[in-house]
């Protein structure tokens, strides 16, 4: 198990400092699949490096299964490191070495002899699918391929936790797929515990059963996948769910307005103007704010975002009008800043 | 000057030199050999602890011993070899017991090029990738085995072109240090060419001396290529 108690870690730069972490609290468990998800500077890098102590946080504890890193030695975090390794988004694999031995490097580290070192390798390269690579060198793999031989190489040292720091940011979207069902092959063969950190939702969407959002340096949200990205509260989550509310130049009238999100399952189309007739029956006018939907086969997909001004009172009454109609759902929802 | 090039006697003396030219040839390569590596056994460290020394390197050294090594190289380096080479004589007389002959004239060599390798090998080093550096670190690679298996395995390429370039340097060096008495092309050049106004002879010998210069670029270069793993399709 791998818990994080409050932590905090600052940098400081030439122009002031920048609170990277502030009081940081997560807990995984053993074999789940954890992703950290937060736009760029929200703090996930510093996050997962400090997990294997390439950062040292200001303040807080890292525990692994009880032992608190941030007490121990150097010499003690680089055996720690054989247990927690990780895989990046450049891949960082070494240039001048053929793919075989990268693999063997973190156990040439840790002493094991060659032969057993190469042994080991191969077997890691065939459950990657990269038997017949074991002599090329990285600058003749594709991007999905080296992304393989840094998994092989991070599984060397039988790990208890796989850190993924933005692994399959520089990956094509069939490549990021994947990499993330190999990861999750191997999670569910080895029970290894994955530490995702992205900015992707799809990633998260993919393979995570848990998810924490990150947003300037806080944990805002966590929880189940499904549970925080049906429902998600805080304004970070929205803007990851949702992208299209934070764009503040779209905001209707006066403060009094109010928004309410449709999403289309389905609805028919062709049928009934469905805005046109809550004006016309309900006396609602609505702006559209924002609009992204397909019709497929007369059906519509989607969501919308409409304005509403004249009250609670008639956001209540719009989103029970909307409702009412078959395969369509609504719900008010706040823009805060 | 251009006379001798074409005069009768210019050309017969210069058959009777020439019968010198194979033993000068050895004596340059000899002495550039020995004095760059050397130059590498003592610059190749340093230009080590210039990298990983630094305040964001991997083995952080006290900021006024980085400094002491930083003045220290610029100061050496910054001595014009003709002077350095008679400052050092102390020093060859210490270590080879003379300060004339093709022998002693390596200390003043190795002196003025182990600086020049540091900041070169410097150069290489710092070309390695800092997120590979961190993947070793990442992985529980110790500052001495980041060294010896990441930083100069993943830039040998980078530190052969680098070496190459310091060894056409010392070769330059070398010719001058036929003043103080070093043997090779530059003492044949030097006597013949400057105190005695032979001029055909002076220009053989610098013939000569391009000739090992291409020579031994072309040599690094081929050899910088083929250590470089980086270049794509090549046969694994």
């Amino acid at each position: 198990m791998i818990e994080l108690r409050n932590l905090s870690k600052t940098f400081r730069t030439a122009d002031g400092t920048v609170e990277a972490l502030r009081d940081v609290s997560l807990t995984v468990e053993d074999g789940d699949i954890f992703g950290i998800i937060g736009m760029s500077g929200a703090g996930k890098s510093t996050l997962v490096r400090c997990i294997n102590m390439l950062e040292r946080p200001n303040s807080g504890s890292v525990l692994i299964d009880g032992q608190d890193l941030s007490l121990q030695p150097d010499r003690v975090l680089r055996r720690v490191r054989r247990e927690i390794t990780m895989i990046f988004q450049g891949f960082n694999l070494l240039m001048q070495r053929t793919v075989l031995k990268n693999v063997c490097f973190p156990l040439e580290l840790a002493g094991v002899p060659k032969s057993q070192a190469r042994t080991r390798a191969l077997e890691l390269l065939q459950t990657v699918g990269l038997s017949d690579k074991a002599n090329a060198y990285p600058a003749q793999l594709s991007g999905g391929q080296k992304q393989r031989v840094a998994i092989a190489r991070a599984l060397a040292t039988d790990p208890k936790v796989l850190l993924c720091d933005e692994a399959t940011s520089a990956l094509d979207p069939s490549t990021t797929v994947s990499i993330l069902e190999l990861i999750r092959q191997i999670n569910e063969k080895t029970g290894i515990t994955v530490i995702i950190i992205t900015h992707q939702m799809s990633v998260v969407e993919n393979v995570c059963r848990h998810v924490a959002i990150l947003d300037s340096g806080r944990v805002v949200e966590q929880g189940e996948v499904a549970e925080v990205f049906a429902h998600p509260k805080s304004k970070a989550a929205r803007d990851l769910v949702f992208p299209e509310d934070s764009e503040g130049a779209l905001r209707v009238g006066s403060g009094d307005a109010q928004y309410i999100r449709v999403v289309f399952n389905g609805a028919d189309a062709a049928g009934k103007p469905l805005i046109a007739h809550m004006a016309v029956e309900k006396g609602i006018e609505a702006s559209i704010v924002y609009a992204s939907t397909r019709s497929i086969n007369g059906k519509v997909y989607g969501s919308m975002l409409l304005g509403v001004s004249g009250g609670e009172g008639v956001t209540r009454s719009a989103v029970e009008y909307l409702t009412n109609t078959p395969s369509v759902a609504a719900e008010e929802v706040t823009l805060d800043a | 000057m251009l006379d001798s090039l074409f005069s009768q006697e210019g050309w017969q003396e210069a058959l009777e030199v020439l019968t010198q030219f194979p033993l000068a040839i050895w004596e340059t390569v000899y002495v550039t050999v020995l004095a760059i590596f050397f130059a590498i056994l003592l610059g190749l460290p340093l230009g080590v602890l210039l990298v990983v020394g630094g305040e964001n390197g991997i083995l952080p050294l006290p900021r006024p011993v980085m400094r002491i090594l930083d003045v220290g190289i610029n100061l050496l380096r910054s001595v014009p070899f003709l002077i350095l080479m008679i400052l050092v004589f102390p020093l060859t007389r210490l270590i080879i017991g003379t300060i004339v002959g093709t022998t002693a004239s390596i200390v003043p060599l190795v002196i003025a090029a182990f600086p020049f390798v540091a900041r070169l090998a410097e150069s290489s080093l710092r070309e390695v990738d800092p997120n590979v550096i961190e993947m070793a670190q990442s992985t529980g690679a110790t500052p001495f085995q980041i060294i010896t298996r990441v930083l100069i395995p993943e830039s040998v390429p980078s530190l052969i072109s680098n070496a190459t370039i310091a060894l056409t340097t010392i070769l330059g060096y070398n010719a001058m240090s036929g003043i103080i008495g070093g043997g090779g092309l530059g003492k044949i050049a030097i006597n013949y060419g400057y105190y005695r106004y032979k001029f055909l002879i002076m220009f053989l010998a610098v013939i000569c001396l391009i000739v090992l210069v291409q020579v031994f670029q072309s040599m690094g270069t081929r050899l910088a290529r083929r250590a470089d793993k980086r270049l794509k399709n090549q046969n694994p």
